[in-house]
């Protein structure tokens, strides 16, 4: 036997049986955490998988596939009108950043060979914020009220802090890259109507099937509720009828895919999940096997469920050990957190912006650690304004930014971030 | 012999591009070199702002999405 291969062995045994020897099964510190975050994971299996997340990378690979992404650049582009390209920047995150990823080459480009500085610094800051899936996971974990204080504040302050960035460099002419931003060309296959109505009754379905239980058991919200499966059914039924008509698929592979979703809601009236899962499961099959762009369709969604999943129940596991669930306690002491980012002082504010400005959230992972912090005390003026500056910038990012801009305006953008995050958090608090 | 270049600041598109690409070229049977242009800076000299993309011998011939190595193959030959 040769010690010098067999040492490390030796070693990693050790380590694990010590690990397990002393591992502090029994103790209340460890066992809380533990078990807060698997039911955090459990309580986001059941109640965001099949009804939100799955319909949302639907909509979401819809979008990478289906809308063309080199109209929305013609108004970002170098001779496009400023003024437009300001509100085009600061919306067109929806469209243009469904990944993270492509958001930093996206603002290289409006820099370099398009619209200048403010626009691609109004398109970095919203970006990561309004994609189509952090708006639906934000307001469907964090509440409506915090999902729509995010989409907007993300747009209105990446108006203000391009226009500030343009304001302070207004004097300065930049060196353009001499090369013309190489834009895709797409064939137009449907109008721009077909696609609204196509993307509308997704968001239909994916709105309606959610439709949360009201408080009260009258008024309009509570019979929006009580007939949400019947609506929800009439937004897939349009979705099935322009998958055969515009998206070319044959009429009879939608009808054998939509038939057990019929079946079976009829056999399990009071409970539309099953119906729900076939329905998916029928989606997935006949978009899947298909080799045109609704197989495109599918592979995109399936590629953003690959790349998000995993992250996100990591950041639900780790949120809910240290954190644990609203009303529960984690491994970090509930009175940190209501100490350091509690109420709405300027204190709280500014600590939750640097903080996110500086910390890196794989996508969409913000979402369960705030629910966390949520629930733990944070107040919901520092919590928008950690959704503001988190997302939006981390270390990693801030040195690629750097590379593009140089440090002095980087320097300059980074702290107009903390401060409009500050600012919106603040007076979200007080509302 | 082929220049490739796949231009991607290294998200997974960008690595299921490099895939196809070398699956393509190797089927093809072609000689070439494959590089992987990541820095931001060097990919905006291309003119490309949506990444992935790749340019043959410096020329670019798609942006913005994943082909696959049959439509890798055209554009290669």
């Amino acid at each position: 036997m040769s010690w010098k291969k067999e040492w490390k062995i030796l070693v990693v045994m050790v380590g694990v049986f010590l690990g397990c020897y002393f591992l502090p099964v029994e103790s209340e510190q460890f066992d809380g955490p533990i078990g807060e975050s698997l039911r955090l994971l459990k309580w986001y299996a059941r109640e965001h998988v099949v009804l939100c997340l799955v319909p949302a990378f639907f909509i979401a690979g819809a979008i990478a596939v289906f809308v063309s992404k080199a109209a929305v650049m013609k108004y970002l582009g170098a001779d496009a009108n400023k003024i437009i390209a300001y509100g085009v920047a600061s919306v067109s995150g929806t469209i243009l950043a469904v990944c993270s990823c492509t958001v930093l080459p996206l603002f290289a480009g409006i820099y370099r060979m398009g619209a200048g500085l403010g626009p691609a610094v109004a398109f970095l800051y919203s970006g990561p914020a309004i994609n189509v899936l952090a708006i639906i996971l934000t307001a469907r974990i964090l509440g409506m009220e915090l999902g729509l204080a995010r989409a907007i504040g993300a747009i209105v302050f990446s108006i203000v802090i391009g226009l500030m960035m343009h304001f302070i460099y207004r004097g300065e002419e930049l060196e353009k890259a001499n090369s013309q931003a190489a834009i895709p060309e797409e064939d137009i296959k449907r109008s721009l109507g077909q696609n609204a109505i196509y993307f509308l009754s997704m968001v239909g379905i994916l709105v309606f099937a959610n439709w949360g239980q009201p408080g009260e058991s009258s008024g309009l919200w509570f019979v929006i509720f009580s007939f949400k499966w019947a609506v929800t059914s009439i937004f897939a039924v349009v979705f099935a009828v322009m998958l055969v008509a515009w998206f070319g698929l044959k009429w009879w592979k939608v009808l054998s895919a939509a038939l057990p979703v019929v079946l079976l809601s009829i056999i399990f009236p009071g409970r539309p999940m099953i119906a729900f899962v076939a329905a998916i499961i029928g989606l997935s099959t006949i978009t899947g096997s298909d080799s045109g762009e609704t197989g495109e369709w599918f592979s995109s969604s399936f590629g953003f469920a690959k790349q998000i999943l995993p992250l996100l129940f990591s950041g639900v596991v780790i949120a809910g050990a240290l954190l644990g669930r609203p009303g529960h306690e984690g491994l970090i002491p509930n009175d940190w957190i209501v100490r350091s980012v509690g109420g709405n002082s300027i204190g709280a504010n500014l600590f939750a912006s640097a903080a996110g400005a500086f910390m890196y959230f794989a996508t969409l992972t913000e979402v369960p650690i705030l629910q966390g912090l949520l629930g733990a005390g944070m107040g919901k003026g520092p919590a928008l304004a950690l959704l503001l500056a988190g997302p939006a910038l981390s270390l990693p990012n801030m040195l690629v930014i750097r590379s593009v801009l140089g440090t002095r305006k980087t320097m300059v953008f980074v702290s107009l971030v903390i401060v409009m995050a500050t600012i919106s958090g603040l007076l979200f608090g007080m509302m | 012999m082929s220049k490739l270049q796949i231009l991607g600041t290294g998200c997974p598109k960008c690595k299921a591009m490099a895939e196809n690409v070398e699956t393509a070229a190797k089927e093809l049977g072609i000689e070439y070199e494959l590089e992987k242009v990541t820095d931001i800076n060097e990919i905006m000299k291309f003119g490309v702002m949506m990444t992935p993309a790749l340019a043959v011998d410096g020329e670019v011939k798609i942006v913005g999405k994943v082909p696959s190595p049959e439509e890798i193959k055209k554009m290669l030959s």
